[in-house]
Formats: C-alpha cells, structure tokens, sequence
C-alpha cells in the first residue's frame, strides 16, 4: 500500500462526510419545530464540514505551506458562525419565535418580564445592550 | 475512485441545497429565511471547496473565506433590523 | 489621540496573530515578508484603534492542547448528534431555555464560554446578562430537569477549563479552592 493512495482514500472520506454533513443541515433546517432548534441545525454542521473540507483540500495539495491559510479560513468560520448563530437566536427569542409549548423549561422568561416591568415603571430605555 | 466521490457529494450537495431552498421558499418568519440562506452560502461553500480539493488547485479559496464573511455580516444585519423594527413597534 | 494607549506586552497577542494571518494569506513565511507583515500590523493597530481586549496575563499552553482537541472531538460529536436528532426525532423535538451563571466577570472569558457553547453538542446561547455574567443556553432535546442540569455541568466545565487555560490568577485560585471543597 503506497501513501499516495492512502491519503487519496481518507481525503475521499473526508470529502463525502463533509458533504453530507451539508445534507445533516438541511434535513434539520427541514424538520425541526421551530427556529431555536433550526439554528442548531444551521450552525454545528457547517463547521464541521468546513473542516473536513478544508482538510481533504489540504492532503490533496501534498504540501505543507497551504496548511496555514486553511487554518485561518477554518478560524474566521468558528468565530463568525457563533456570532450569527446568537445574534439570530437573539432577535428570534425578543420577536417572539419560540413555540413555548416546544419548551420544557425558560427560565429567561421571568428575567425579561422582569426586566419589562422596570423598564415601564422607570419609563428608561436600557435595552440598547 | 475521484470520479465516484465526486458523483456522490454532487448529489449530496444539490439534495442539500434543494432542502434549503424549500426551507427559504416556506420558513414561516425572515429568520428563518435567514437562516437557511446561510446554510445555502454554506454549501456553495462547501462545493467550493471540493472542486479545489479534486482538481488540486486554491484559485477559490479567497472566494470561499468571501463567502463565509457575506453570511457573516447578512444575517448579522438581518438580525440586527429585525431586532429593532420590533422593539420599535413595543415602544410606539 | 487622547485616548489611554495600551502597552505593547497587551497588544503583542493581537500584533502576532495579525503577522500569522498575513503570512497564511501569503502563504509565504519568509523573514522578509514576516517583517513587512509585522509594519503593516502595527499601523492597522495604530490607526484602526479598537477598544483593548483585557487578557488574564497568562496563558497556559500545557492545558490548552487537551482543551482543544477535546473540543474538536465535541464539534463532530456535535454534528452527529444534529443529524441524529433531525433524521429520528425530527418535528418532536424538546427544547429549554437554562440559565447559567458564570463564574468569571470578564468579557473575554464569558465570549470564549460563549463560543464554545454555541459549538458543543446541544447549546446555543441566546442572551447574556454582561452584569451577572449570566449566559441563557437554548438547549436543543433537553427533556427534564435532569438534562437541564446535564447541561449547566457542561457549561460550567467548560468555563473551568478555559480558566485554567486563560483566566486570571484569581480566578485560577477561586477554582481551584472550589474544586478542593
């Protein structure tokens, strides 16, 4: 067995996993209730596929100098993806896209009626966090 | 054996997209749209990548980290308006 | 500028990753380059001021490998775990809202706890008390109380480990003191 082959067989692998961790995202983005869990679906998937992918690229270029910049391509991804992923989730909670019945437990309900509360006694708007 | 990885994650691929873009066409609110269209850019991605990894070349690599930026920066806005467009109308 | 500069020990991790990211760009780590790189990282870090990120002072690399391969190990289990529960339970799945709250008040640690929370199986924040440093977790297939403590261990862990990677002295020793009662 040659190493060539070798790493062509686990860069075949690599790819095809990726591939259908794209598929895993959409059959989430697909059934799942409601946007919570869909974001769930839209974020951890694609970080891994990304680094399969990226990794498959580089076994197939045979080289070590490309290493580096799929790494920073992977880095951008991992600190983006959870920005998004909160900054919707966020707006998805405070426009009211949570199904309360799909929800076993909240406990940030009461904080935010709380908070709401103050806010209509004291007439202050502290909500530009 | 290239050829057959290729086939395979070219179906994988447009059956993943074509699941995001059912989700795009019906998600009930704009987050949910917002969401599958980054999934959507996700997997342009992701087909970038492997056409790089076939034919050996990184011509598409800053395309790639492009693209991830505009997903980025989209549903950051997206968010961000809808955020505020309802907080808005809680206030009038 | 009348701002407060900041010294060039707290600004050197930034300056280094700068230098990194210009030469992966490049793909090219030549003195020569590395040096140029370095020049252009400097006036970035002068003209586009931004706001010092306040580092713990101490970084402990020993502690750091472990952390992110067990961290890499989770981001597949994680994957896995989405499949799993898109393809089986589909439209019936159990969520819940958790509060955490953190132990450590800085900004720094409380984003990297974020991040890592958003990538581990079955947690995504979805808003962060910055005055408690109290972090609100969706957790997706979390049935009962019993999961919803599974999930505060989990993220209270994690917040240990990144402690004792990145955290401050005293922090450091408040962990362990915890740990030890």
């Amino acid at each position: 067995m040659n190493p060539d082959t070798v790493i062509d067989a686990v860069s075949a692998v690599f790819m095809v996993t990726g591939a259908l961790m794209s598929l895993a995202a959409a059959i989430g983005l697909l059934r799942f209730p409601d946007l919570m869990s869909r974001m769930h679906a839209a974020t951890k998937p694609q970080v891994l596929g990304l680094f399969l992918l990226l990794a498959a690229l580089g076994l197939q270029m045979r080289t070590w100098s490309v290493w580096p910049v799929l790494l920073v391509a992977w880095l951008f991804q991992l600190l983006t993806v959870p920005v998004s992923a909160h900054m919707v989730g966020r707006a998805g909670y405070r426009t009211k896209h949570l199904h309360p019945e799909l929800l076993s437990s909240d406990e940030l309900e009461a904080v935010v009626q709380k908070a709401a509360q103050q806010a209509a006694t004291h007439g202050a708007d502290d909500d530009d966090r | 054996m290239m050829q057959t990885v290729l086939t395979v994650t070219a179906v994988v691929l447009s059956l993943a997209a074509a699941g995001a873009i059912v989700r795009i066409a019906r998600g009930p609110s704009l987050l949910d749209r917002v969401l599958a269209a980054d999934v959507l850019l996700a997997i342009f991605g992701a087909a970038l990548c492997i056409d790089m990894a076939a034919n050996r070349h990184l011509n598409n690599l800053m395309l790639l980290v492009a693209i991830s930026l505009i997903g980025f920066v989209g549903s950051v806005t997206v968010a961000r308006f809808v955020a505020d467009r309802r907080e808005g109308v809680r206030e009038s | 500028m009348n701002r407060k500069r900041i010294s060039l020990r707290q600004e050197l991790p930034l300056l280094v990753w700068l230098v990194f990211v210009w030469g992966a760009l490049w793909q090219n780590f030549s003195p020569g380059n590395l040096l140029f790189g370095a020049l252009i990282a400097v006036l970035v870090a002068r003209i586009f001021y931004l706001p010092p990120v306040e580092l713990g002072g101490r970084f402990n690399v020993l502690r750091a490998v472990p952390f992110a391969l067990i961290f890499l190990g989770k981001v597949v289990a994680a994957s896995f775990q989405v499949l799993y529960l898109a393809v089986v339970r589909g439209p019936n799945v159990v969520s819940a809202v958790v509060a955490v709250p953190l132990r450590s008040h800085s900004d720094l640690l409380v984003t990297a706890t974020g991040h890592v929370i958003s990538l581990i199986p079955g947690s995504l924040v979805v808003e962060v008390d910055r005055s408690t440093s109290t972090l609100y977790i969706h957790g997706i297939n979390v049935r009962n109380a019993e999961d919803a403590a599974k999930l505060r261990k989990e993220v209270r862990d994690t917040e240990a480990g990144l402690i004792r990677i990145m955290g401050t002295k005293a922090e450091l020793s408040a962990l362990t003191l915890e740990t030890a009662a």
